[in-house]
């Protein structure tokens, strides 16, 4: 009964002020990018919670998987010397 | 592993206050109540529009009027945010939005409910959305991360609400003799659906210790609703109006309001979609989808025709 052609989904990243970064804030559906930018300014940024929007089609965002969780991040678990506190330092040194 | 142990494991993450995303593993019970619980709340959001959109064109002042729409507008801005939390459990908008216009899913009650006269924007900012931000705070911290999330949107938001809602009361309260009573009135019919908004009572209510363990709920039903009591009853007697309930009355000993029974035949009968709007409001959604096709595949196919024609450019 429904249509199959559905308008895609698009992730919405926005950009609250110069000098910080975008930020993922939500998705929506839009027929295409310029429908999506307009969505997104009327959905998530009612209350000027943004100077510049991002958007881009959901299928084109590829994500890890929570399974691959260890074999990606456990490798930087054990690596404590690329951290300063690893580092034994003289009593009484400044500037450091 | 084990299915109990991904469930033990599931649980520890919750009991620690690690969220739970969407990638990650969940119990099949989790995913389908989430998907149920986030669609009914995105639902309402929706279809609470109706009753109060009824009233933009006929909004007494430009103040008023635009303060009614940002609201409006505001109530779809939250069904969106929900619809997209909730397709990150696996199911589509259609499919969830298909289950709104064939009655399969539900939605708040309270919007079965007509507005009758203009008191009745103000009855509804004061009373609903005073009920639904009770409801909704403790679900900031919901243990699903993109419901928690759009939750702190939908908080953010809700304020302005009520003190619009609140703002419509006193002015009328404070009126002259018909206003006062044309307030007095609104409160009247929504102040006992209001307090239908928590749900059945703790003693029939099913799904409590699963929504507790989840942290798909923090307080019970009826705790909520002694919030809410206690907390508006002394805003109705600040501008004057009495809270249409005989047995109200202040319990010295554990402190709170003790108040009347709710009709939980009427609260059965409006669940069950006999309520005075339930035709009206699924009829409004389905006109709205059947009249909106032609634009929704129009503008597929436009950007179809524009995606083809770029790329014979490009080669
Ligand atoms: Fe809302
Ligand atoms: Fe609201």
């Amino acid at each position: 009964m429904e249509s199959k052609n559905q308008w895609p989904l698009w992730e919405v990243f926005i950009r609250s002020k110069n000098g910080l970064e975008h930020r993922h804030c939500g998705s929506l559906h839009a027929a295409d990018a310029s429908m999506a930018l307009d969505n997104a300014r009327d959905v998530y940024t009612r209350r000027m919670e943004g100077i510049s929007i991002w958007v881009v089609e959901s299928i084109h965002i590829t994500a890890s998987q929570p399974a691959e969780s260890e074999e990606l991040f456990d490798p930087a678990k054990d690596k404590v010397y690329r951290h300063p506190t690893f580092y034994h330092l003289p009593e009484g040194i400044k500037h450091m | 592993m084990k299915l109990e142990n991904l469930e033990a494991r599931f649980q520890e993450k919750i009991d620690q206050d690690i969220k739970i995303e969407p990638k990650d593993w969940m119990p099949e019970k989790y995913r389908k109540t989430h998907i149920r619980q986030i669609s009914q709340h995105a639902h309402s959001e929706i279809v609470g529009m109706l009753p109060e959109g009824n009233w933009i064109s006929r909004a007494p002042s430009l103040r008023r009027k635009v303060a009614l729409l940002a609201k409006v507008q505001d109530e779809a801005g939250h069904g969106l945010y929900l619809y997209s939390a909730c397709e990150t459990l696996g199911i589509t908008r259609d499919e969830l939005t298909d289950q709104l216009r064939t009655g399969k899913a539900k939605y708040s009650s309270i919007f079965n409910y007509p507005t009758l006269t203009w008191a009745d924007i103000g009855a509804i900012g004061w009373l609903v959305d005073g009920a639904a931000i009770i409801n909704q705070v403790p679900l900031q911290n919901t243990s699903y991360g993109p419901y928690a999330r759009a939750m702190v949107r939908v908080c953010k938001e809700e304020s302005f609400h009520q003190r619009q809602g609140f703002e419509i009361m006193t002015t009328l309260a404070r009126g002259t003799e018909a206003q006062k009573e044309m307030a007095q009135d609104a409160l009247n019919r929504w102040w006992w659906p209001s307090l239908m908004m928590f749900g059945p009572a703790d003693k029939d209510s099913t799904h409590t210790a699963q929504s507790m363990k989840w942290k798909l709920k923090r307080k019970t039903n009826d705790e909520l609703r002694q919030q809410f009591v206690d907390q508006t009853v002394p805003q109705a007697e600040l501008i004057g109006l009495t809270i249409p309930d005989t047995d109200l009355v202040w319990n010295v000993v554990n402190n709170e309001y003790d108040f009347g029974e709710i009709n939980w035949e009427e609260f059965w009968q409006v669940v069950k979609g006999h309520g005075p709007c339930n035709k009206e409001r699924i009829a409004a959604r389905v006109k709205a989808h059947t009249e909106g096709a032609w634009v929704r595949e129009g503008a597929m196919a436009y950007a179809e025709k524009k995606k083809s024609s770029s790329r014979k450019i490009a080669s």
